[in-house]
């Protein structure tokens, strides 16, 4: 069966700049409906025509998952990646009818936890929006440490701060402020859970110190904000359809894999979910792969890609498709 | 219209009866004259009328009865239904799924009246009518799942998802087929489905494990399984081996008819949206041999499957015993004749 998600059709409601990178986006149902529940942690992926192409990318809810009339996501522009954030920032206003999937969690709190310890690196701040009004309504006990730029970029600090007061830590990189993570995590009550959320960097810091510090694994969630990286077109062949197909440059595998008319499964298009995962039947060149799905084992075999993230540089490869 | 629902038992005298109409709707889990263990599993969408199928949660005529005995085992036994403390929110999950699915298919039973948080239940068959505050347990009588469970045909596991793994740290079993909630309560996957023969080696769970966690909201899946019961009987528990597991030493040509149910459990999953967690119901229909053999083509058909069925498949699901009386009985009704394709009855 396949295992695309299921869709809505949304309209967007209000399109609002919160400051000189990111913009907020709000949509509501076009039958007028509820939109179905969620919680905290969730994305949906967004579909955007953009001429001849879609495409599809995954933004976490930050509305109150105890409020579903709207949907609300936010967008950091980014000026030299996909274009995705760029339309999203350009063509997108209110009115637009557009289609969004169900919510997907792939970060999803644990309710066992005593505390639930959260780490924002700037965008990454949206699925905590989520999660703390989940918690916050059912009296759970959190603490956010929020790190970004300067205080201008610092998206919905104002908002959280006024919420949460002193449940919420800001850091300013322009003031030198830093998290002090060791700190920080050695001092936690026993049952606390770390969340992050942020940079490919920041995510790699926490999670080498908390296994550093002795934290099971189980205890430490997190959540990349993976886009697939453009790079050199190649070729592919895939076999079960027996098509040929070019990667383009700004385009990832799993895109041009669905622009060929296969509809292979996905859920979070940015290497976390295993959902893509492809067997590799022959291959001659070098794999990049930027998923967080394979084991490092997996990646040194070259006997399978996960089409969302990863590309291909060399003379031939034929997947399993 | 609505449902009649029938007076029955399911212990002592045994009345449960299933009517005509009943049996051409049972779901034989049969499609063709052999049965091999396999993650057969579907989409869980809307079927044809007068299937099993026609709703997601499927209500029929022995709803009352079922939930009598439901009251009688949780009277003798708690433990049947537990819940962890971090599974609260997902028993409301629960909650507002069942009403919502059983109000959406019968709206002549069931009502469901939303003010925000203000929620009326209106179960006309158990005659009960409250008023509560979503989210809110001290408005109800009893815990969100324990509460509706205790109103809605079949078992109910709730599954936590942490880790990549499903943790069965929920639930409402009184309809189990030899399996129990107390023992399996906390425990991962792989945990519970230990005592399976034969497929670990396939890879079988693996591959269920990572279609079960990917399984999305709004997008139900559903699989059907079989065993055999003696007599009528919905609570199969291990607790309560000593009442049934006898039971199968009493199987005589003359009574395999009466006494010999085939059981088939439809189970579905399900994303539950509050929590992320995931709910299994458990769905157990059963019908003798005597209402079973009214339609020839299952009757010939099961005579193949019963017959053939590897030892071990047997040995696991309990028929070792009284298999031969039964294959016996049922090759008296098999002609040789083809089976058509397909579950249905011709
Ligand atoms: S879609 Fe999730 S890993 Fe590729």
């Amino acid at each position: 069966m396949s295992t695309g998600t299921t869709k809505l059709d949304v309209v967007v409601s209000d399109v609002v700049p919160v400051n000189d990178l990111v913009t907020r986006f709000h949509f509501r149902r076009r039958d007028g409906q509820l939109l179905p529940t969620f919680s905290g942690g969730a994305h949906v992926v967004v579909e955007m025509r953009d001429g001849e192409r879609t495409r599809l990318n995954p933004y976490s809810l930050m509305g109150s998952p105890l409020d579903t009339r709207e949907y609300t996501i936010s967008v950091r522009r980014d000026d030299v990646g996909r274009g995705g954030s760029l339309f999203m920032h350009n063509q997108v206003r209110p009115g637009l009818e557009m289609v969004v999937s169900y919510p997907v969690n792939l970060f999803s709190l644990d309710l066992r936890a005593k505390k639930h310890l959260m780490l924002a690196g700037g965008i990454g701040i949206t699925p905590f929006m989520a999660q703390t009004t989940q918690l916050a309504a059912e009296g759970g006990n959190f603490e956010l440490h929020y790190t970004c730029r300067t205080a201008s970029l610092g998206t919905y600090a104002d908002v959280l701060r006024e919420r949460y007061d002193r449940r919420v830590r800001l850091y300013h990189d322009d003031l030198g402020e830093r998290i002090e993570l060791d700190r920080l995590l050695s001092s936690q009550p026993l049952g606390t859970h770390l969340y992050v959320c942020g940079p490919a960097g920041m995510i790699g810091w926490v999670r080498d110190r908390a296994a550093a510090l002795g934290w099971p694994s189980e205890t430490v969630h997190f959540e990349h904000f993976a886009a697939p990286q453009p790079g050199a077109p190649f070729d592919v062949t895939l076999a079960i359809s027996g098509k040929t197909i070019r990667v383009g440059e700004q385009q990832s595998l799993l895109e041009a894999i669905e622009a060929a008319g296969v509809d292979p499964p996905y859920l979070c298009r940015g290497g976390v979910c295993g959902q893509c995962e492809t067997n590799v039947i022959s291959a001659d060149g070098k794999f990049i792969h930027n998923d967080h799905w394979l084991t490092e084992e997996e990646h040194r075999s070259g006997k399978k890609i996960m089409p969302c993230v990863s590309r291909f540089e060399g003379r031939s490869l034929v997947l399993e498709r | 219209m609505g449902i009649t629902f029938r007076k029955e038992t399911f212990r002592d005298d045994f009345t449960f009866k299933n009517s005509p109409e009943h049996i051409r709707r049972f779901p034989f889990p049969f499609h063709e004259d052999a049965y091999m263990y396999a993650v057969n599993i579907e989409p869980h969408v809307v079927g044809p009328k007068g299937s099993v199928l026609e709703n997601l949660i499927d209500v029929d005529e022995h709803y009352v009865a079922e939930m009598q005995d439901r009251a009688l085992v949780l009277a003798e036994d708690p433990l049947r239904c537990q819940s962890l403390p971090h599974m609260t929110l997902a028993g409301w999950d629960l909650l507002e799924l069942l009403m919502e699915q059983q109000a959406l298919g019968y709206p002549e039973h069931f009502t469901l009246t939303r003010d925000g948080d203000r929620w009326r239940w209106i179960n006309r068959p158990l005659g009960i009518d409250d008023t509560f505050t979503f989210g809110d347990t001290s408005t109800l009588p009893y815990g969100p799942m324990e509460y509706i469970t205790r109103q809605s045909q079949g078992d109910f596991c709730i599954l936590d998802q942490r880790d990549g793994n499903l943790w069965m740290d929920a639930g409402m079993v009184t309809t189990q087929a030899d399996w129990s909630l107390d023992f399996d309560i906390g425990m991962n996957f792989f945990e519970w489905h230990a005592p399976v023969p034969l497929a670990h080696e396939k890879g079988i769970f693996t591959r269920a494990l990572k279609f079960l966690t990917n399984i999305q909201q709004g997008k139900p899946a559903r699989r059907l399984n079989w065993t055999m019961t003696i007599n009528p009987r919905l609570d199969t528990s291990p607790e309560n081996y000593h009442k049934w597991g006898p039971d199968r030493a009493t199987v005589t040509p003359e009574n395999v008819g009466d006494k010999v149910h085939l059981r088939v459990e439809l189970q579905s999953f399900w994303r539950l949206p509050r929590s992320n967690g995931i709910v299994f119901p458990i769905r157990c229909y059963l019908i003798k041999m005597d209402e079973l053999v009214t339609q020839p083509k299952w009757a010939r058909r099961l005579h193949r499957v019963i017959r053939d069925l590897p030892d071990e498949l047997a040995n696991y699901k309990g028929l070792t015993r009284f298999r031969p009386t039964l294959v016996e009985w049922l090759s008296k009704l098999d002609d040789g004749s083809a089976t058509s394709p397909g579950f249905g009855p011709d």
